[in-house]
């Protein structure tokens, strides 16, 4: 990843190579709850780039580390979506035993 | 758990004010009016309410509390759950992965030997590219530029079919591709030929493919039934398609879903009592049939909201005039997701969505890596 700012580390606009608005919105959600973020926004340059820009500023800890720590939360919460779905798939699947169609046993997980 | 997440627990000993009604409406719901729909945005910036003393920043405990699956209608190939307490952000971060960065295997090379049929070769090879094939992508590689074809990055299929000079005329359906598990069949023509080394194929396979444990007594198939090309007399095909890993990004017979979306969840309040003529009319005007008569004990009739789900947010109830709008309130909870996934038949439908949601956690993992 490429910063592409040195000035100031409060004010940082990160470039994310390989990525699209699904990262990058889910991203700027994280960052923008985040109470040190006082700014934070993405932009594509240019749509046959893959590549976002994140623009991230921060009030007391640096944009780098606030970045981080956004990642770090939105893992967590895909961590928790995943273990509540699977839950909520086990739970239904013992309600409603299901139909033994062939392709049933497709399933691996 | 990084420092904000503390710091807002921090703040979590104190009562969190409530914001007042009008705005907890407007950060909660979408509401459809008769021309458009308003407030339709959701508030992320966590000091939005920062003058009103509410603070609007993510807390993780807050999140988990919240959280809540509900799955609806599963089977086979589809599969329909209510995600509630999650942001659109994520939501429809899951859902572009669903469509276009979760791997499937699909026919990506044709080698055609003959085709006599009505059928252009390219537009052959593009038909059979959409064939969904039946098999889990977890266990092959991706094929990179430089690779050779083997056991674990491609599959190859056989479709030979000719139809006679007489009688019926042929229908090539999916079901006429055969698995070759031990790799091409097909002879390289070239001058190794007069060379003594033996013949090439058009992969290099080190072992079949039904020796591996994964595929045996389960040998890959395709979805069935699908029409390839319709043969007149005599016409004739014959050719080897080649099935390779890839991502829905580059192309759509990689997505493994016929289509996944989600809706908000509607909802319809009726701000004031509506009986009589009036309510038979409303439940009249409604396609959906979200609206129900109630009996009241003194035999009056009285509307009532009984299938609000159903909603299509046609907004004919809200028609006919200002009036209507002022007793039927029409809304969509911004937070609340009926999401549907249909899959193609590579993977079943539930783990397709865990799998997308492990593609978030990597990204979200390679930033912070980047970062570290
Ligand atoms: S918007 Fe349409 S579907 Fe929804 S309640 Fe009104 S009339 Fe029925």
């Amino acid at each position: 990843m490429e910063c592409a700012s040195f000035r100031d580390q409060w004010n940082a606009t990160f470039i994310l190579a390989e990525e699209d608005h699904t990262l990058a919105n889910a991203l700027r959600f994280t960052l923008n709850q985040d109470p040190q973020v006082i700014f934070c926004g993405y932009s594509i340059p240019h749509p046959s780039d893959a590549q976002v820009n994140v623009r991230v500023q921060t009030t007391e800890k640096v944009a780098r580390d606030v970045l981080k720590d956004a990642g770090q939360h939105l893992m967590l919460r895909c961590q928790h979506i995943r273990g509540t779905f699977d839950k909520a798939v086990d739970n239904f699947r013992t309600k409603n035993p299901p139909d033994d169609h062939p392709s049933q046993n497709m399933d691996s997980d | 758990m990084s420092d904000f997440d503390s710091e807002a627990m921090a703040d979590a000993g104190v009562e969190n004010p409530k914001l007042p009604p009008h705005l907890e409406l407007r950060r909660t719901r979408v509401l459809c009016k008769a021309d458009a729909p308003t407030s339709t945005d959701t508030v992320q910036y966590s000091g939005a309410y920062a003058s009103l003393g509410v603070d609007n920043s993510l807390r993780f405990d807050d999140f988990r509390n919240n959280f809540r699956v509900q799955v609806n209608r599963i089977s086979h190939e589809d599969m329909e759950f209510d995600m509630v307490g999650v942001d659109p952000s994520i939501a429809n971060a899951l859902r572009r992965i669903l469509l276009a960065e979760l791997p499937t295997m699909a026919i990506e090379k044709v080698l055609i030997a003959n085709n006599t049929s009505v059928v252009q070769d390219e537009v052959l090879a593009h038909r059979l590219g959409l064939i969904p094939i039946k098999v889990d992508p977890r266990l092959f590689d991706y094929l990179s530029e430089n690779d050779t074809s083997n056991e674990k990055n491609t599959i190859v299929f056989k479709l030979h079919v000719r139809c006679a000079e007489r009688g019926q005329r042929l229908t090539a359906t999916s079901n006429e591709l055969t698995w070759l598990p031990k790799g091409s069949e097909l002879l390289k023509t070239s001058e190794s030929l007069t060379s003594t080394s033996k013949p090439e194929t058009y992969t290099s396979f080190t072992c079949s493919q039904d020796s591996m444990p994964e595929f045996a007594g389960n040998p890959i198939s395709v979805y069935p039934d699908i029409i390839i090309a319709k043969l007149g007399f005599g016409q004739e095909i014959e050719l080897e398609a080649h099935a390779v890993k890839g991502v829905g990004k580059t192309h759509a017979k990689w997505s493994p879903v016929a289509t996944c979306w989600y809706r908000m969840l509607p909802e319809v309040v009726l701000t004031e009592e509506i009986e009589g003529k009036k309510a038979e009319l409303l439940k009249q005007k409604c396609p959906a049939n979200v609206f129900e008569i109630e009996d009241l004990a003194d035999g009056r009739k009285r509307a009532t909201v009984a299938r609000p789900r159903a909603c299509t947010l046609c907004r004919e109830c809200i028609r006919d005039g200002d009036d209507w709008e002022k007793r039927v309130s029409l809304r969509r909870v911004k937070d609340h997701f009926i999401f549907t996934i249909e899959s193609t038949g590579a993977l079943p439908p539930e783990v397709l969505f865990t799998e997308a949601v492990k593609i978030l956690e990597d990204k979200c993992e390679r930033v912070i890596s980047d970062l570290s």
